[in-house]
């Protein structure tokens, strides 16, 4: 994992990103949010269905159908094709395979897409049957889902590292502002420290504000040959570096780290650029403690010292350290897989300068964490990606 | 028989998730009271959640051998919301993160008192009211009937409290049992009698719930009441069951024929062992259930004292053992159905007892008093499945072994 003579990626482009208005709750299939996701990356290419020949798809409800019946639902004829079903790093994971396709001429233009619904009963039923381990030995103990599996990651930190609830809700806080002038985001109504630490308990130690909201929508991209972004005229980003990591540290008793601590000397030698480069970073938000664990990990700072950085630095995007500038999935919503694409979107339009909500002052590099997967106790995959503007 | 819940309350009367097949073993040592993880035969690891192969050297040969539970409680949180029916009707819910000596890191219930981590626990395997296997971390050692905690004691049968019925009061045994549920603090407890020869005399009292004379062994127990009941005999039955099935949380069936002049013994058998059942299972079971809801202190239980023979024929008593194994075969029918309502059905194995039947043979033979204790312990840990006495632990044992040999991929000789 040390090799750092990894091809970069300075041919390929990232751009058109989509967003599908995320909603509480629908009526409608993964599917709909799809073909709403894909005619979006079409309008906004200007390109026919015709010419996109590659397909990466991510969803958790779906169900039977995967990327295969996705071709025939949505009337594509691809030459390459990828089902991700990796939840909050598939975003990473689909730009990573996406771009390895078009740089190697495997494919011409690959629309990436992550796409769920969220109907009443749709999310318990993904809780009760998310994993064989998780069938045998975390649904019976509450069924407490993602909150108590978090729930008792979190309780291990704060003891451990001294973080304070107070650091977590600085997070959201933040977030809450940034989210305040996305279109999209659901939760908009401005929240205060006070508010978030006498909200309602979830699962000790967390309350409501630090729990994400589950609901339906679909975020998208398109990765193609740098050059023909240009012809087309699509404002683009390069991808500098990418990394995934799956299972890091198994002999952790309780997670603490992801696999961002094995990979990111190697994602920021393959990038070429220091922290110091980064204008802002989209972290995987589905509780506050993972984008400080993902802060350290990354480097950002030292392992435990994440209270201490929180302390130090406003995270608005006017702040000292700009961190999901759409209000990252705890203020715009949790669609499902979506969510791991989300990150990826934002960062696109900050550096590429077509923001729909505040902008990061002249942002040109992002980093984007991803994080998925809690199969048993704990969050298995993940992965990050440095992009940059394309010129 | 199975039907579908149609109550919030039905549904919230059991935790309704589902489980692997690779994780039966665990469950299966659980409802003996053991706590079991898979062990790899060549490298030794032990690990959990279970799995198909070693996740360390990839070996298929996995054994399910006991572990001592000891730990430390790394992490815990106090769930307020549940995505199932049982947990959110039993809310605040308290859960914890340990990890075992043995080497795993386990998620356990945990009682509401429980210590703040970091902190020694003992991580004992239970059966959730599903049936299904649990691990629950406590304090102590010796948390033998979780009594500490009103969530987590809804999962054993404690007898404190609790109203008993045994079926059949005549035998030594019955009565030991008696006494010992009495010892335990059991509620009101009805004993059974048929009064063989006496019934119709009896019957034509002016009512049925009139209680019957209780034998001289019982008379200074205050909670007992003797009433007829003759499992062989359905109208009786019903009417026992009508005067006293909704009040009852443990029903013991230790109906045995005990005559050997029978002109046909194997009849007799057959109707008190096995119809017999089957006659309190249509009269009683249904009011079992219903006091299985959300709120009750107490997980209801039904023993069937059967007999070893159940399992393995004792062939001097062919018939005899073909009985019990018609009633061990119902009994799991019966146990799927309480299952249903969050009631739990227990058997019990004994091998021969010290009564008249069992003088030609030769082994050890079980006393009333410890077949008594026997089943009240495995009512406070919530069991299943019941070996007492040295006979049958050595039986089981040796069933354990051979399908130890037989996890491993090893060749069981036939």
């Amino acid at each position: 994992m040390t090799g750092t003579d990894r091809r970069g990626y300075d041919d390929v482009a990232v751009t058109t990103p989509v967003t599908i208005p995320y909603v509480r709750y629908s009526p409608r299939g993964a599917h709909w949010f799809a073909a709403s996701a894909l005619a979006a990356l079409l309008e906004q290419s200007g390109l026919e269905k015709k010419a996109l020949d590659g397909l990466g798809f991510a969803s958790f409800t779906a169900a039977p159908d995967n990327a295969v019946a996705m071709t025939q639902h949505l009337g594509l004829t691809v030459r390459w094709l990828d089902h991700i079903p990796m939840g909050g790093v598939s975003g990473i994971v689909a730009l990573r395979r996406a771009l390895r396709a078009v740089q190697s001429g495997d494919a011409t233009v690959v629309a990436c897409i992550g796409a769920d619904t969220n109907r009443l009963d749709s999310f318990r039923s993904i809780v009760e049957n998310f994993s064989q381990f998780s069938r045998d030995a975390v649904y019976p103990y509450g069924a407490g889902g993602a909150n108590a599996s978090f729930a008792l990651l979190t309780d291990y930190y704060m003891r451990t590292f001294g973080a304070r609830a107070e650091d977590f809700g600085k997070l959201c806080v933040a977030q809450r502002e940034n989210a305040r002038q996305f279109p999209y985001a659901l939760l908009k109504k401005p929240l205060t420290l006070d508010e978030y630490l006498t909200a309602r308990p979830i699962a000790e130690p967390l309350r409501l504000f630090d729990c994400v909201m589950p609901c339906a929508g679909a975020e998208a991209f398109l990765v193609m040959k740098r050059q023909r972004a240009i012809e087309l005229g699509l404002a683009h980003a390069v991808v500098l570096g990418a990394t995934e990591c799956h299972n890091p540290f198994p002999d952790d008793p309780v997670q603490t780290r992801g696999g961002w601590a094995l990979d990111r000397d190697e994602l920021f030698a393959q990038a070429g650029v220091s922290r110091d480069d980064i204008d802002l970073v989209q972290t995987y938000d589905d509780y506050p403690v993972m984008s400080v664990l993902q802060l350290e990990d990354l480097g950002f700072c030292a392992k435990g010292e994440g209270p201490e950085f929180i302390r130090s630095h406003t995270f608005t995007t006017e702040g000292s350290f700009p961190i999901n500038t759409s209000g990252g999935q705890l203020s715009a919503g949790q669609p499902g897989a979506a969510g791991g694409f989300l990150g990826i979107t934002e960062a696109l339009r900050q550096v590429t300068g077509t923001v729909l909500g505040a902008r990061v002052r002249d942002a040109r590099t992002a980093l984007v964490s991803g994080f998925g997967m809690m199969v048993y106790d704990r969050g298995l995959c993940s992965g990050a990606a440095i992009l940059t503007r394309g010129t | 028989m199975t039907t579908v819940p149609e109550t919030a309350e039905a549904i919230a009367a059991i935790p309704r998730g589902g489980r692997s097949r690779v994780s039966l073993g665990f469950t299966a040592a659980a409802a003996l009271g053991r706590f079991e993880l898979q062990v790899c035969s060549q490298c030794e690891a032990v690990q959990y959640p279970p799995r198909e192969a070693c996740y360390q050297c990839l070996s298929e040969r996995l054994v399910w051998k006991p572990q001592n539970g000891a730990g430390e409680l790394l992490s815990r949180t106090v769930l307020h919301h549940s995505h199932d029916p049982y947990f959110g009707k039993r809310l605040p819910w308290h859960v914890g993160m340990v990890r075992l000596d043995c080497g795993p890191t386990v998620l356990a219930h945990l009682p509401a008192v429980a210590p703040k981590p970091p902190a020694r626990v003992w991580v004992s395997a239970r059966l959730d009211r599903a049936g299904q296997g649990v691990l629950v971390a406590s304090e102590t050692e010796d948390d033998v009937d979780l009594s500490n905690d009103c969530r987590l004691r809804e999962m054993t049968s404690d007898p404190r409290e609790a109203n008993v019925l045994i079926t059949d009061g005549r035998s030594a045994h019955s009565q030991a049992i008696v006494r010992a549920l009495a010892a335990a603090g059991a509620g009101r407890i009805w004993v059974g009698m048929d009064y063989e020869g006496q019934v119709d005399q009896r019957r034509s009292a002016s009512t049925f719930r009139a209680a019957v004379e209780a034998p001289e062994v019982l008379r200074e127990l205050p909670q007992v009441t003797c009433l007829r009941l003759d499992v062989t005999d359905n109208g009786c039955v019903r009417e026992a069951a009508s005067a006293v099935a909704s009040e009852i949380d443990i029903l013991i069936n230790t109906a045995q024929v005990r005559s050997l002049r029978s002109a046909d013994l194997a009849r007799a058998e057959m109707e008190s062992h096995y119809f017999g059942l089957l006659n309190l299972a249509e009269h009683f079971a249904p009011a079992m259930g219903a006091r299985a809801g959300p709120g009750q202190r107490l997980c209801p239980a039904w023993v069937n004292v059967l007999s070893l023979f159940a399992l393995s024929c004792h062939p001097p008593w062919g018939t005899y053992s073909a009985s019990m194994a018609a009633a061990h075969s119902f009994s799991q029918c019966l146990r799927a159905q309480l299952r249903e309502t969050g009631a739990r059905l227990v058997t019990v194995f004994p091998g021969p007892l010290e009564e008249g039947r069992s003088l030609g043979i030769p082994q050890s033979k079980l006393s009333p008093s410890a077949l008594a204790g026997s089943i009240v312990d495995a009512l406070r840990r919530g069991v299943e499945e019941v070996y007492p006495g040295e006979v049958a632990r050595e039986w089981v044992e040796g069933v354990l072994d051979r399908r130890r040999v037989s996890d491993s991929g090893a060749t069981v000789p036939r």
